[in-house]
């Protein structure tokens, strides 16, 4: 379970247009990622934990001379956390800025890796407004295979780090004021 | 095709920056033909491959500037200032279009249009005076070249080109339209050496030509038409209007051989490499071009900088790989050490294994050092890619101002990293600006100042330790004391009460917010400049500072280090995790001693360090990690410098100093307002690098907060 950067030409040929996602697992809840955006993935080693950070920044790490930040899915979305085991990992994503024009190398700790789909357009369906209990923008929209329901994620905004910003930029002004 | 376009743009560019340095360069009135050659030379590639590679518009442009340097070449035109400023201006348009032809944006059309109609204007208003020099010029000429009858001469021109003239651009049918604008001109053409079609090669030449010019011309004026290409051809010009027959090839070659040299140390070897040798290649030698040509050729090659980047990242791993090993050894031979009482044989045998393991480690620390040394290197420039923006600056800045101002630069080769080159060209700019119009006096205030009336600035380099220093100084009025104590008082920087030094004044200059000039110019004098000078300069880890003589001038002193990309630091500990904090904020470590901590307010800390009192920042609070310990007797405090003052800061252990490579935490992250980076240490985590700064801010902040809850 090293490195699988997908090859761009599988996905993008093909009239009825499938994307391949990679899933994995929170507790019994399965997401799944654009395969194209994942770079690697890795058993989880320990992290320099950054001061000030929020909780679910986990720290950074010494990606091959990289320093890159690993962030917890779980405590991003309010799920209760778990000790880390031998089967945690992280994986590593190439994760686009609000403006598209960096990219930016993150990754996230889940419970463990699940599988490849094929999943089209048609049956990638819209998630449904859950108000207040989930952010919405974190999702691209929900597919159902075997009969199990696979949540796909919108990595760009979930890896986006823009209200850390905002939260700084608040504290900051508070303590000014 | 567009792959060969970064190369003729990057090429363009050098083509730009010779042209406009050697404008400067260019004396109103005699004009340097040696100099004009090679603005010539410099807009004709450019008009070249603008051509080639289809910008019309550039080459057309180009056109109008290469025709007015021709005319001033062959001396049919003065070199007037009005002329040289329209050039400078030109230089200007022609880098916007080329910039736009890289970026496929459009260019701003009227602005060309005007420059081009200036130019035209030059080109035709002036033609009356062209006559009238051409006139006075010739005399001279004729009467040092060639005893004149009545001015109408024959000459013959034996003129043989080498089979691969076509290759270098040149076209001969340009020279005989030359030569028949200066007259009579017949032509015969040998075709003696011209190969059958099926062993011809398409562009190689295998044409000769003699040609009888009759006209009102020199020698001179025909070698000139050959001047391009006099390494590669065999050309006789012999006069047939009297006996004496003159074979000299061109006219004065060790005189123009002594110029080119000359041009050659003053500026740059690689971007002005081809027009140099091309000159000193003007004795009969074609082999002797070839031999100067190949060994500057192969003397730099282009190479991206994230080639370099990532070749910097590699070497930095090694290193990193390398001291893991050497940890390992060193565990190894600690280990033997331990055992070897049990088995005396194989420890014998695993000794010497050992010793052989420890020398390829030493060998190996060695040459990872050497190599990483050297890859540091490839990112090193000489300083002279900032200097060299400085004197177009001071000459259009000088007329503007109408102030005479000379520039004298020095130790334009000393290097520096090319990421800190590139952010220190802005503030270099401000602070000359600076020197320019609040330093150095007009003319009348200096001459009834008791000075010369031509002002100097000067700029230097050099380095010192680790660093590089640049200063830039210069003979004005100097700083007027009293005016920046009074602005700094009215401004609040300073109590009216406080006892400064003449040091210390002067540097209230870079206080946010402070402008002396009485005047606000367009030049300077807005009132942002002088601190965002220096935090541009303190945000590559470097200082500023100033010196300064009423009456007698100011030196304005930048200190850098020479590299973005390593740094020495300090190891400390914080919680379970290390920091590096740089060496060069801290001023000394010590252990805290309780009877000098005191109080302030009940919150904030203060510790009394010899004669000052300093503020304690605890590492853990700025950090938010739980205060072990209230009492601070004999903790571990780092004394670091913040904008010039001191603070002590708390820290749970000290370790060993080392040099980090420092790597980017905002590349994927975000930036740290603590931190200013991260490293890899020897066993291959990361540790962050602390940007002290961020940590006094932090702190202070936490200070007024616990205020307002309290």
């Amino acid at each position: 379970m090293s490195t699988s950067p997908a090859n761009e030409d599988i996905v993008t040929s093909g009239s009825s247009h499938q994307d391949q996602y990679l899933t994995f697992l929170l507790g019994d809840e399965e997401y799944g990622v654009d395969i194209l955006r994942v770079q690697e993935i890795r058993g989880w080693d320990s992290v320099t934990t950054i001061p000030n950070a929020p909780p679910f920044i986990k720290g950074v790490i010494n990606l091959r001379g990289t320093i890159v930040s690993i962030l917890d899915l779980r405590e991003r979305f309010g799920i209760q956390s778990v000790e880390y085991n031998d089967l945690t990992v992280v994986v590593v994503l190439r994760v686009k800025s609000e403006d598209g024009e960096k990219e930016r190398i993150m990754g996230v700790v889940v419970d463990a890796v699940s599988e490849v789909y094929h999943i089209t357009k048609n049956e990638l369906k819209d998630a449904p407004d859950l108000g207040y209990a989930v952010n919405m923008s974190y999702m691209k929209g929900m597919a159902t295979i075997d009969d199990k329901m696979v949540i796909v994620l919108d990595i760009d905004h979930l890896m986006s780090l823009k209200d850390i910003d905002d939260a700084e930029e608040s504290g900051k002004e508070a303590a000014e004021g | 095709m567009s792959q060969f376009h970064e190369a003729f743009f990057e090429e363009s560019f050098e083509g730009l920056e010779i042209m406009e340095s050697e404008l400067l360069e260019l004396d109103v009135g005699e004009g340097d033909v040696e100099i004009i050659n090679t603005i010539f030379r410099a807009a004709h590639s450019i008009k070249g491959g603008a051509g080639t590679f289809g910008f019309m518009n550039v080459s057309e442009f180009t056109h109008v500037m290469e025709t007015l340097l021709d005319e001033m070449r062959d001396g049919s035109r003065e070199v007037t200032q009005f002329a040289v400023d329209s050039l400078l201006l030109s230089v200007d348009v022609l880098r916007t279009m080329l910039e736009a032809a890289r970026d496929k944006t459009d260019v701003d059309e009227e602005m060309v249009a005007m420059r081009y109609a200036v130019l035209d204007g030059i080109l035709k208003n002036e033609e009356g005076s062209v006559s009238a020099t051409e006139v006075a010029a010739e005399p001279e000429v004729v009467s040092s070249d060639q005893p004149a009858s009545d001015g109408m001469s024959r000459w013959k021109i034996e003129f043989a080109p080498h089979a691969d003239l076509l290759m270098t651009g040149n076209d001969p049918v340009r020279m005989f339209r030359a030569l028949s604008e200066m007259g009579e001109l017949a032509v015969s053409v040998d075709l003696d050496k011209l190969q059958p079609l099926a062993e011809l090669t398409p562009e190689d030449l295998y044409l000769a030509w003699e040609m009888t010019l009759t006209g009102k011309v020199t020698e001179a004026d025909i070698s000139e038409v050959f001047e391009w290409v006099e390494d590669e051809c065999d050309l006789t010009i012999t006069s047939l209007t009297s006996e004496t027959v003159s074979a000299t090839p061109a006219p004065a070659p060790e005189l123009l051989a002594s110029i080119a040299e000359d041009t050659a140390s003053n500026i740059e070897p690689a971007s002005t490499a081809a027009p140099v040798s091309a000159v000193a290649g003007n004795a009969p030698a074609n082999t002797k071009t070839k031999a100067t040509k190949k060994p500057v050729e192969a003397a730099s090659i282009r190479v991206g900088i994230d080639k370099v980047d990532e070749l910097i990242n590699l070497v930095g791993e090694l290193v990193i790989t390398q001291s893991m090993l050497d940890q390992a050894g060193e565990d190894l031979e600690a280990n033997a050490e331990a055992s070897s009482n049990y088995d005396s044989e194989a420890s014998k045998a695993n000794a010497e294994i050992l010793l052989r393991l420890s020398k390829g480690l030493a060998q190996l620390e060695r040459n990872t050092r050497e190599l990483q040394e050297s890859v540091m290197r490839i990112r090193m420039l000489p300083i002279s890619f900032v200097f060299s923006r400085m004197p177009r600056l001071v000459h259009d800045l000088s007329s503007k101002l109408t102030k005479k101002i000379e520039l004298v630069v020095s130790g334009e080769e000393t290097e520096l990293d090319k990421t800190v080159m590139e952010k220190i060209g802005d503030p270099m700019v401000h602070l000359v600006r600076n020197a320019l119009d609040h330093g150095i006096e007009t003319p009348d205030v200096r001459l009834a100042a008791g000075k010369g009336e031509t002002g100097t600035l000067t700029l230097n380099a050099f380095h010192q330790g680790g660093n590089i220093v640049i200063e830039i100084k210069d003979d004005g009025a100097g700083i007027n004391k009293a005016k920046v104590l009074a602005k700094a008082v009215e401004k609040g920087v300073v109590s009216p009460g406080d006892d400064l030094s003449d040091d210390e004044i002067n540097n209230l200059i870079f206080a946010p917010g402070f402008s002396t000039a009485e005047v606000v110019s367009d030049v300077s004098g807005r009132g942002v400049g002088m601190d965002v000078v220096k935090t541009s300069i303190l945000s590559l880890g470097g200082s500023v500072s100033v010196k300064s003589e009423e009456g007698k001038g100011s030196t304005f002193t930048i200190r850098l280090p020479l590299t973005l990309a390593i740094l020495d630091g300090q190891l400390v500990t914080v919680g379970n995790e290390s920091y590096v904090i740089p060496l060069i904020t801290i001023i000394e470590s010590l252990q805290v001693d309780r009877k000098y901590i005191n109080q302030v307010a009940g919150k904030a800390e203060v510790y009394k360090l010899r004669e000052h009192y300093i503020p304690i920042i605890r590492a853990r609070e700025v950090f938010g990690l739980p205060t072990e310990k209230r009492d601070l007797h004999e903790s571990l405090m780092v004394v670091v410098e913040v904008d010039g003052t001191p603070a002590g800061i708390i820290v749970d252990g000290l370790e060993g100093q080392q040099q980090v490579v420092i790597k980017s935490l905002e590349t994927n992250y975000r930036k740290v307002e603590t931190m200013s980076g991260a490293t890899i240490l020897g066993d291959g985590t990361v540790a962050l690098i602390w940007d002290v700064n961020g940590m006094v801010n932090v702190h202070k902040r936490k200070l007024s907060n616990n205020k307002i809850r309290a």
